[in-house]
């Protein structure tokens, strides 16, 4: 289903979480390095605390557990020193950071405050060994362009990276590795400008080729953390977390916009119907007592429910591939450790037909109703996952709620959190301001890698690649492989640039897994290509056949293709071709070379290059007419 | 304008909203809606007023209920001297303050409500740096005045850069029947992760053990996992910023408290070695200190003038902190023999803090006895000046100023030291 962006009135919004590949941690000497966990040299454990205005959760349940915090265990390295412990006050704003921020700034069009304040965020997840997360805003109002319009970049902020959380244990206790903690990394926020799946991938991509463009931030899985604002009209805004694959933005875009608008089609089915949430927890563990059921028996055989009027099948209704309303429910009640299980999906696991019609009798719940039931090991377990579970129940008749989502592999989404309200914030006084010296900037400004502008034009000139192709190339992240095997090989600049662009999105969208290939093996192509080893026709089978099996070799590709021909065979074919048609030959004349062209291609179309075979054709046809002349 | 004033400001085309904060420089502080701070300079820059300062609109405190006054609980009493258990962060303004009245540290420890019923005072306002003997005196007869009117257990919070003075100098001061426990933290309590509430907690649970002794209650290691009970007179902060900085030095300490965050109630005491039981002592104060003393640390080359000067200066008795087992250069000998001879008693401690002074096995410390130089066994140098004040208060008889400086008053002196 295609979706009308401008209808449903999209309005996305990118916030872009990039390492920055400094010689030492943005507060201490320690080097940016992520360690093996085995190599930990010493752990320690700590709990967090914070006053009651400090929490901002709504729930009280929360608020109390959160007073006393949970253990955190944090485990340290001889990477690492007393800063990261929380047990030495930090050094000043790294210098080489604030370069990089800057110069990122700058690309970005930025305006640049002329002093930075470093601020502490408070954090008490146990990321953050100190309880907040030091962050420091850098530049404000900048724009980068799009094919689809400008989008302006709001704010751009220098901060450091939280521990890494490892392990999550039974008794409550969360293992974090201090070895990431202190990472410089740079926040970029975008307006909520975008107005297209597209133009979101876009956006991210342009993004991502900005930062790397600098050749001063982190490559690799983990460097990079997008997240994603949405919202539609009569929608909520939704930021959606933690995004890995720049391929998955257009996807998760597209399924948050259908999950809201399914959420209002089921609020308007819900007011229809005048759905009823009742808020009476029944203790039904009698009626499982001799279940059959595994998963209420390892979940501890006390079974709670309440009932959903006039929710029958809505519960069951899909909002994203993989994710019904009652996912979403669910996700809930995984905040106590407990699932969720609903009359719109029973009879299974192992319930049974009687069970239910037991437990219909208990609500006096008819076929339009949908009953909700959780198995716990204690009555206040059940209780608290069933409340949660009732509540947003009852949100979806009045709307769509505003969250913290989180991304899942297939471009889907899971509640996080609720949308946190205006972070809490008070001056690092441990670290000093900085103050931006102008000089300073007139030399970053100087010094900036090239823009896109300059380079389409630059391409367009040098290269002779027309309007289309240099804009393609240009913003693509290819561009430096681009101009490195234009340089190296004697190929076309036009056919390089098409490969590099058109080629590789149609293979893409075909779901050939090009990420597999490395700069080397597309090195490889063109270079045996310019040594006529094969025929450029052959380019897209070649990289599909190495998407496939990455470990092979181009040449082996071009082995097992049965691309590599020797001239002998192909003169040979083509003598003989042209004395099988002779007759034909002499009554067409030279006009005779399309036909026996197609012959001659359907043998080594890819093999060898089309033009090549056309002339060498052209030649024999000649030199037949020719004799036969002299006869 | 200000601090506090809401203001927009125009600048490179860029337009800044938000608050005035104070600034050190002559650029201009904003905190931004988004809770940033950011600093621009008033070059170019247009300001424009859009709110006045509004105290009205000051962040409320929240203001949580705190259990006082429980029955059956233990009462202690809380002085503070300026070092922090508690603040409250301002996230308007970012102002941290700090927070000292009983209600304040409730709301802020509630779980001390849970140990004790809690009253808390304020004696000074001060960083531990500023601490004189004067204030330990006043501070020694406000303790004396708690525990006279039924105190159960006195905590006193301070500053830690010189807690293990004050420590030392009431352990002399007051003989005590209670708990008198020094506590303080290394990380500022106006982050979720300050070492405060840990080591207050702790140092309640202590306040209401069987112990009669003046004591200093930190954390033991890195960990929020359990706390040391340190003899007053024999702990020492080892260390500029990490938690488990207080470290006893030439004995064990006296016990430790285990920490469990989610039941304070259910904290234990353990003692390690010997020590005063409730009751034991019969309450007295002593609170007279002779202030005109002095802590000289030696250094290969240093010459005796300094001894000459502090003399002159009006000072009434020194403490050597030596090299090794306890030496100075050879030529400070005639130096130090005249102005012991002239009733200035000086006493020899240790630069390696560890280990006890021992002049007679080299010729320079032989020849320093000879010179009339108290040794000061295995106290601590800070603990030796403070005791020499406090003995120097009693009596400038030369002969008793060392029979008391080598007399075991509060636990300053070790008979026996094992290999720790």
């Amino acid at each position: 289903m295609a979706i009308d962006y401008a209808r449903v009135g999209l309005r996305a919004g990118l916030e872009i979480h990039q390492q920055l590949d400094t010689g030492t941690k943005l507060f201490c000497k320690c080097p940016t390095v992520l360690r093996d966990k085995k190599d930990a040299r010493y752990s320690f454990i700590r709990y967090l605390r914070a006053s009651k205005s400090e929490l901002g959760e709504v729930d009280a349940a929360a608020r109390a557990e959160a007073r006393y915090s949970r253990t955190f265990i944090y485990k340290a390295y001889d990477t690492t020193c007393l800063v990261e412990n929380d047990e030495e006050p930090p050094g000043e704003l790294n210098p080489e950071a604030i370069d990089i921020a800057l110069e990122i700034a700058l690309m970005l069009n930025m305006n640049i405050v002329d002093e930075i304040h470093t601020m502490r965020k408070i954090v008490i997840d146990g990321s953050n060994t100190c309880g907040f997360q030091r962050t420091a805003l850098i530049a404000t109002d900048g724009w980068l362009t799009t094919e689809e319009g400008r989008v302006r970049v709001d704010s751009l902020c220098l901060e450091e990276d939280a521990a890494q959380k490892i392990e999550e244990r039974a008794d409550g206790s969360v293992v974090y590795s201090l070895d990431r903690l202190g990472i410089p990394l740079v926040e970029i926020g975008t307006a909520p400008d975008i107005r297209t799946a597209d133009q979101a991938r876009n956006v991210a991509e342009q993004l991502g080729m900005i930062l790397r463009s600098t050749g001063k931030v982190k490559r690799g899985l983990g460097t990079i953390r997008q997240d994603i604002n949405i919202s539609i009209d009569g929608g909520a805004r939704v930021e959606i977390k933690g995004v890995q694959n720049l391929r998955l933005i257009g996807t998760i875009v597209d399924n948050e916009i259908t999950r809201q608008l399914k959420l209002m089609e089921l609020m308007h089915e819900l007011n229809n119907r005048g759905g009823r949430v009742e808020h009476r927890i029944v203790d039904l563990s009698d009626i499982f007592r001799d279940t059959a059921s595994r998963v209420i028996r390892r979940a501890g055989g006390l079974v709670y429910g309440a009932c959903l009027r006039g929710f029958a099948g809505i519960l069951g209704t899909e909002l994203q591939p993989g994710r019904r309303f009652g996912s979403e429910l669910a996700d809930f009640a995984a905040r106590y450790g407990t699932g969720l299980m609903h009359t719109d999906e029973l009879p299974a696991y192992g319930i049974t037909s009687a069970e239910i019609a037991r437990m219909r009798s208990v609500f006096g719940a008819s076929e339009s109703d949908c009953i909700v039931i959780v198995a716990a090991d204690t009555r206040s377990r059940a209780e608290n996952a069933l409340n949660e579970v009732l509540n947003r129940a009852e949100e979806a008749m009045r709307g769509i709620p505003k969250e913290t989502r989180r991304a899942l592999p297939n471009g889907s989404s899971a509640y996080m959190r609720p949308l946190p309200g205006a972070a809490r914030m008070y001056p690092e006084t441990d670290v000093p301001p900085v103050e931006i010296d102008p000089l300073r900037l007139k030399d970053l400004s100087s010094r900036l890698p090239e823009t896109f502008e300059h380079r389409i034009g630059r391409y367009k000139r040098q290269f002779g690649l027309n309007d289309e192709l240099a804009t393609k190339i240009g913003r693509s992240s290819n561009y430096e492989l681009f101009e490195a095997i234009v340089r190296a090989y004697k190929v076309a600049p036009t056919l390089v640039a098409r490969t590099l662009t058109d080629t590789m999105v149609e293979l893409t969208r075909e779901g050939v897994e090009l990420e597999n290939l490395t700069g080397q093996q597309i090195h490889d192509i063109f270079r045996l290509l310019a040594a006529n080893e094969f025929g450029k026709e052959a380019i897209p089978e070649i990289l599909r056949y190495i998407a496939n099996k990455p470990d092979q070799t181009v040449e082996r590709a071009i082995e097992e293709l049965g691309l590599r021909t020797s001239m002998a065979d192909v003169e040979r074919f083509i003598e003989d071709t042209v004395a099988s048609k002779r007759d034909f030959i002499f009554e067409k004349g030279e006009r005779a070379v399309g036909p026996l062209m197609g012959i001659v291609m359907r043998e080594f179309r890819g093999k060898v290059d089309g033009k090549k075979l056309n002339s060498m054709l052209k030649t024999k046809v000649l030199e037949l007419l020719e004799a036969n002349k002299g006869d | 304008m200000e601090p506090g004033t809401r203001v927009r400001i125009k600048k490179n085309n860029v337009t800044y909203e938000g608050i005035l904060m104070p600034s050190a420089t002559d650029n201009i502080v904003l905190k931004l809606d988004n809770g940033y701070n950011v600093g621009l300079r008033p070059e170019n820059a247009v300001v424009e007023q859009i709110e006045s300062y509004n105290s009205e609109i000051k962040e409320q405190p929240v203001i949580e209920e705190v259990m006082t006054g429980r029955e059956g609980l233990p009462q202690l009493t809380i002085l503070s001297t300026g070092g922090t258990i508690a603040s409250r962060v301002d996230y308007r303004t970012g102002a941290v303050s700090p927070q000292f009245s009983t209600h304040d540290i409730l709301a802020a420890i509630p779980e001390l409500g849970e140990i004790a019923n809690i009253s808390g005072r304020v004696i000074y306002s001060i960083l531990s740096e500023n601490m004189r003997a004067s204030y330990w005196q006043k501070l020694a007869r406000e303790i004396y005045n708690e525990i006279n009117n039924g105190a159960y257990g006195v905590i006193v919070t301070h500053g830690t850069d010189t807690m293990g003075y004050t420590a030392s100098a009431l352990s002399f001061m007051i003989r005590t029947p209670v708990p008198v426990v020094l506590v303080g933290s290394q990380r500022s309590s106006d982050r979720p992760s300050s070492d405060a509430a840990m080591n207050a907690i702790c140092a309640a649970r202590v306040a209401c053990s069987d112990l009669a002794e003046v004591v200093v209650v930190m954390h033991g290691t890195t960990s929020d996992d359990f706390c040391y009970i340190h003899r007053g007179t024999k702990v020492r902060k080892m260390h500029t910023s990490a938690r488990n900085a207080f470290q006893s030095v030439n004995s064990a300490p006296i016990g430790k408290v285990d920490y469990t965050a989610s039941d304070v109630t259910k904290l234990s005491v353990e003692f390690m070695s010997e020590h005063a039981h409730r009751g034991d002592n019969k309450l007295e104060l002593h609170a007279e200190l002779e202030e005109r003393c002095a802590l000289v640390k030696f250094y290969p080359g240093a010459t005796a003038d300094i001894i000459d000067y502090l003399v002159e200066r009006g000072n009434r008795g020194i403490v050597l902190e030596g090299t090794g087992l306890g030496h100075v250069s050879a030529d400070w000998i005639p130096t130090l023999e005249r102005v012991i001879r002239d009733g200035i008693p000086v006493v020899m401690t240790s630069q390696c803090l560890y280990g006890t002074v021992c002049d007679r096995v080299y010729d320079t410390g032989r020849d320093l006895i000879r010179a009339g130089v108290i040794e000061g066994m295995d106290m601590l140098p800070e603990t030796a000046l403070v005791k020499l004040m406090w003995v120097l208060a009693q009596t400038s008889d030369m002969d008793e100023v060392k029979r008391l400086m080598q007399t075991n008053v509060a636990g300053e002196i070790t008979a026996r030291r094992a290999n720790l």
